[in-house]
């Protein structure tokens, strides 16, 4: 790998790991999931995790990533960590949100 | 868990007995607070399974009125609570109601309680699409059922607005929160910021509206007081007014009082004030038990020291006494009293005396009624005395003080509890009119006056009235002095009563004088015996020589009939042997003259 490349698009090369909060099958959260596995594959393919966390089968888990809206979608690695809520329709706001730059950059 | 206090149900009813009653109502279920004067207002408490919103200025104690909310529904009504703090993490909010005496992590520990900190922070989120707020739901729900919660407080939804960009979202989210805790059957409380022109900045109002209660710190003159208004209360009576409180070591104190009725009994016993001459005067048997009592004077008459010795004359009939000082430190007063042989530590040790200092200038007029009736239903005395609440009126006018007073008064009586003032006259006033105008309150009334004669001062006390018995209206000298205060035998003078050297040289007067007396009434009764026996001696000497003449003249007597008798025997002896006179002439003349011999 060229040196250059990484510290240009540092964020790319390293492992991402993004938790999806959601409570239960609602229209948002199988939207969201759909958004965000679509957004992943065009932007960070190969280097993310996605790990799907149902808060009514796991209430106790929304405590130590402060959830409060759903779905959240939270980026765990890179830090800093970053929280995204909504169903990730928007797509310009979910890259600006997990600081994804566009595809056309990193081919630069 | 918080610092020991009685059991609620007795300290409730006994403590106010008919305000308790005053705003009971059948139908709403109430959750009791253990806030003390709150569940008085209230008649219970805050609504059961309905939500209560807490709103006031920043600094009023709205978290703090929620914490006890839960702490006491915890720790003392067997209800856990769920606290969700948007504002203070768990750590911090344990930190600072430590001080009030409340051991959060200990109840987190016992798993009566659930703190929760959410924290909303909007450089954190990015809004990519349409949300909602079942995160929350759900944690509350967690929370909920790990402790079987049946208290919430959410303190403060508001940094729900400051945090999530979308109003309308947080709303119609807000609208199903409340909706779904109705649900559940918890009591819930909310906390919110005062707005300007509403309630809460955020208008949380509009999603509470079974219970709002207001809470406000003023501050007027240099002195700060807070108070609580019950602004609405769906389904109940309730006590309308501001009600000043206080914050402490305890947590919150609220005094339902703002005035009672004239419903107390009037107890018939009666209590010593510790001077016997003092009782005396008063029909004979001392003050009437749960009466109040004032004493007032110009400087330096004593009147703390007659306050004193009716505390120890309590403490040593073993009740309790409870002195609240505006002048002197609980140091001075005891060295004070020291001098006029009074000791007062062995009580304060023993636990019977309680001495509590306070400049009046530390709180406005509320506090201090708030902190006297905690100190007085945490004690238990029978006894209370203030000196001098004159110093009162530095804080407050002459009517604010009188009306505070008013209260206290009203608030002893009822618990049958002996009150006792002592008031400053100044120097200039008119000597029966007090200060703080009581003296229409008090059942009796010792004026202590300074009389100035012969190049001296001297102390004078009067009784100038003491309602239900017959007293005396004589003024009599007394005297402090290392055994104590002493009422002295009145002398009355040309116009008045004699003090001091006066007195006692009108004391020296008398005594001589009956000196004078007894000795002359021995010497008349010596004359009188010497009188006797000089009469007794003549009489005897007289009766002597009567007996004497008398026996001369016996004998007399005796010789002169002896005579006669040998002559009428010679002349019949001559008469016989003469034969000289007839048979029967002489004889008839004889038998005569010898009958009359």
């Amino acid at each position: 790998m060229r040196a250059k490349s990484r510290k240009q698009n540092p964020a790319v090369e390293a492992q991402w790991e993004l938790r999806l909060y959601i409570a239960g099958e609602t229209q948002k959260s199988v939207a969201a999931f759909a958004n965000l596995k679509r957004i992943c594959e065009e932007h960070l393919s190969g280097k993310y995790r996605i790990e799907v966390i149902d808060l009514l089968k796991n209430p106790q888990l929304a405590r130590g990533d402060q959830i409060v809206a759903v779905p959240t979608l939270v980026r765990k690695v890179p830090e800093p960590m970053r929280k995204i809520i909504g169903d990730l329709s928007n797509e310009e706001r979910v890259l600006v949100g997990l600081d994804v730059r566009p595809l056309e950059s990193k081919r630069e | 868990m918080t610092k020991s206090r009685e059991p609620k149900a007795v300290r409730q009813v006994r403590d106010f007995p008919e305000k308790s009653r005053l705003y009971d109502s059948p139908q709403l279920l109430k959750a009791p607070s253990g806030v003390p004067g709150f569940d008085e207002i209230t008649g219970g408490g805050l609504p059961r399974g309905r939500p209560t919103l807490v709103c006031g200025g920043a600094g009023c104690g709205k978290t703090l009125f929620a914490i006890e909310f839960l702490v006491r529904g915890a720790s003392e009504y067997g209800e856990p609570g769920v606290f969700m703090a948007f504002e203070e993490t768990e750590e911090e909010l344990a930190i600072n109601v430590a001080s009030l005496g409340f051991d959060l992590t200990k109840l987190v520990a016992q798993k009566k309680l659930v703190v929760d900190f959410v924290r909303v922070e909007r450089s954190e989120i990015e809004e990519t699409g349409a949300y909602d707020l079942e995160g929350l739901f759900v944690r509350l729900q967690h929370a909920i059922t790990a402790v079987g919660a049946k208290r919430v407080v959410l303190d403060t939804l508001e940094s729900l607005f400051a945090g999530l960009p979308n109003p309308l979202v947080l709303r119609s989210e807000l609208r199903r929160l409340f909706r779904w805790l109705k649900e559940r059957g918890v009591t819930v409380v909310i906390t919110g910021e005062k707005g300007e022109g509403s309630l809460t900045r955020q208008g949380l109002e509009e999603y509470v509206s079974d219970c709002v209660i207001f809470l406000d710190h003023r501050v007027t003159e240099q002195t700060s007081t807070r108070r609580l208004r019950v602004v609405k209360y769906r389904g109940s009576l309730h006590g309308t007014n501001e009600y000043p409180f206080l914050i402490d070591e305890e947590g919150i104190s609220i005094l339902p009082i703002s005035s009672l009725g004239l419903t107390h009994k009037a107890p018939t016993g009666r209590l010593s004030s510790g001077i016997p001459r003092l009782d005396t005067m008063l029909g004979g048997k001392g003050y009437f038990k749960g009466s109040t009592i004032l004493v007032s004077g110009t400087a330096g008459t004593g009147k703390t020291s007659v306050a004193a010795v009716l505390a120890k004359s309590t403490c040593e009939r073993g009740e309790k006494c409870l002195f609240f000082s505006f002048e002197e430190s609980s140091a001075q007063l005891m060295r004070n009293m020291r001098s006029i042989g009074i000791q007062l530590e062995p009580f304060v040790n023993q636990g019977l005396l309680r001495i509590l200092p306070s400049r009046p200038t530390v709180h406005g007029l509320e506090m201090h009624l708030v902190k006297m009736h905690k100190a007085v239903t945490d004690f238990r005395p029978d006894v209370v005395i203030l000196d001098p609440i004159t110093n009162l009126t530095s804080v407050g006018n002459a009517a604010e003080t009188t009306s505070m007073m008013t209260r206290l008064i009203d608030f002893l009586k009822m618990r049958g509890t002996t009150t006792f003032f002592t008031s400053l006259t100044a120097r200039s006033d008119d000597l029966e009119q007090s200060a703080v105008n009581i003296s229409s309150l008090v059942d009796t009334w010792l004026m202590l006056q300074v009389v100035r004669s012969g190049g001296e001062r001297n102390r004078t006390l009067t009784i100038i009235k003491s309602r239900g018995m017959s007293h005396s209206n004589q003024t009599s000298e007394y005297r402090l002095s290392e055994l104590g205060i002493d009422i002295l035998e009145t002398y009355l003078g040309a116009t008045d009563v004699l003090t001091g050297s006066a007195r006692l040289s009108k004391e020296a007067e008398d005594s001589a004088a009956l000196a004078s007396g007894a000795e002359e009434i021995t010497r008349k009764e010596k004359e009188r015996e010497r009188r006797r026996n000089v009469l007794t001696r003549q009489i005897a000497e007289l009766e002597d020589q009567f007996q004497a003449d008398q026996a001369a003249l016996e004998r007399d007597i005796g010789e002169a009939s002896r005579r006669r008798a040998r002559l009428a025997a010679g002349r019949t002896a001559m008469a016989e042997s003469r034969h000289a006179f007839a048979a029967g002439e002489r004889t008839a003349k004889e038998p005569k003259r010898e009958r009359r011999a």
